[in-house]
């Protein structure tokens, strides 16, 4: 058993999941954990298979899907083991006008506090920049001292911060 | 049931502004429902979101001004259970929420952008009626519960981007053009 990250970036048209979703398919590929999304109109998908083909069967399988639009990249990948998370999961929401360094600074702050961010998304739209970020982290970590120094920097790049524990509710 | 507001004057059709304007992050002050500066912001209120394609409540901030006020109009909508028409309200704060439930909104004021945000169906809001200076208590739900906390939250400085349910909760605004061979005006 073997497992496959592929990545498919390039031009958005209709179809495209559904042709390399029918290549995995014919060469018995469990299509497992995926993202898709649209980046700037630009079409991006990452996603783990696992079967017994390798990874130039379906590189090659794939190719009638690039077109000439699309990039597509597949790799063999070991099988990671899944924990679950140790703490708490937290949002951290960022929003201001777009400046260079906004990501790179804030998720400083964030690896200096060991935490992990597990989901990111930024949008840019007109001069406003949204981040939201979910993270992990450790159950020593201090809340209290991560905040202000997320504070302090958002001060300092002139953009709004908050971050907020994401609450499950179990039912 | 719709409230007894008081008449008030022409409103203005003010400028709405955009995030990242640093005003709508910060928290209106409270302010004097009788003061004729106050009565007149609520008149161009209400004037500036009847002219606006869509928009079914408008904040003080959202016009530039740092103030906690606001009106509500839901009564077209079609996700509208219980409605009291047109509200206006000084200095609202929220009484009762209960019964969360997530929901896609937009902002005037993010014109690009929606997020899933949780929030009460079910809720009581008191308030100040412009003009008049009268106290208020509205006890709502569903879409019109929504809108006042989604104003509220404005007078306060807070936007729906605060309070987006995770990372994958924030989305495109999806605008669809008619066909190009389409009659229309």
């Amino acid at each position: 058993m073997t497992s496959l990250a592929i990545t498919v970036v390039g031009h958005d048209r209709p179809g495209i999941i559904a042709q390399a979703a029918e290549v995995l398919s014919q060469y018995g590929m469990n299509l497992e954990d995926s993202s898709m999304t649209l980046l700037r109109g630009h079409f991006a998908m990452t996603l783990i298979c696992a079967g017994e083909a390798n990874a130039a069967q379906i590189e090659a399988a794939l190719q009638p899907l690039v077109n000439g639009s699309l990039d597509v990249t597949v790799r063999e990948v070991p099988q990671e083991p899944q924990f679950p998370p140790l703490g708490s999961t937290y949002l951290v929401t960022v929003h201001g006008a777009d400046r260079l360094g906004i990501v790179a600074r804030l998720a400083s702050v964030i690896a200096e506090a060991g935490g992990n961010i597990t989901d990111l998304t930024t949008r840019l739209s007109g001069t406003l920049y949204v981040l939201l970020a979910e993270v992990d982290l450790p159950g020593s970590t201090d809340v209290e001292a991560l905040q202000a120094r997320l504070a302090e920097v958002s001060t300092e790049l002139a953009v709004e911060t908050s971050m907020r524990l994401i609450e499950n509710d179990q039912l | 049931m719709n409230l007894s507001l008081p008449t008030l004057p022409d409103g203005r059709v003010l400028e709405v502004i955009h995030a990242p304007n640093h005003l709508l992050s910060v928290s209106g002050l409270p302010v004097d429902p009788v003061d004729p500066v106050v009565v007149q912001l609520c008149a161009d209120l209400v004037a500036t979101m009847r002219v606006s394609p869509g928009c079914v409540g408008l904040a003080a901030p959202q016009v530039g001004v740092s103030a906690q006020a606001f009106c509500v109009d839901v009564s077209a909508h079609p996700k509208t259970r219980t409605t009291h028409g047109l509200i206006v309200l000084v200095n609202a704060e929220m009484v009762e929420a209960s019964r969360n439930d997530k929901g896609r909104e937009g902002c005037m004021s993010i014109p690009d952008l929606t997020g899933d945000v949780k929030r009460a169906t079910k809720v009581t809001v008191a308030g100040l009626l412009p003009l008049s200076g009268e106290r208020v208590l509205i006890t709502t739900d569903a879409f019109e519960a929504r809108a006042l906390q989604h104003e509220i939250d404005h007078c306060g400085g807070t936007l729906f981007l605060d309070r987006v349910v995770g990372a994958h909760a924030l989305y495109p605004r999806k605008v669809y053009l008619a066909p190009p061979n389409a009659a229309g005006s």
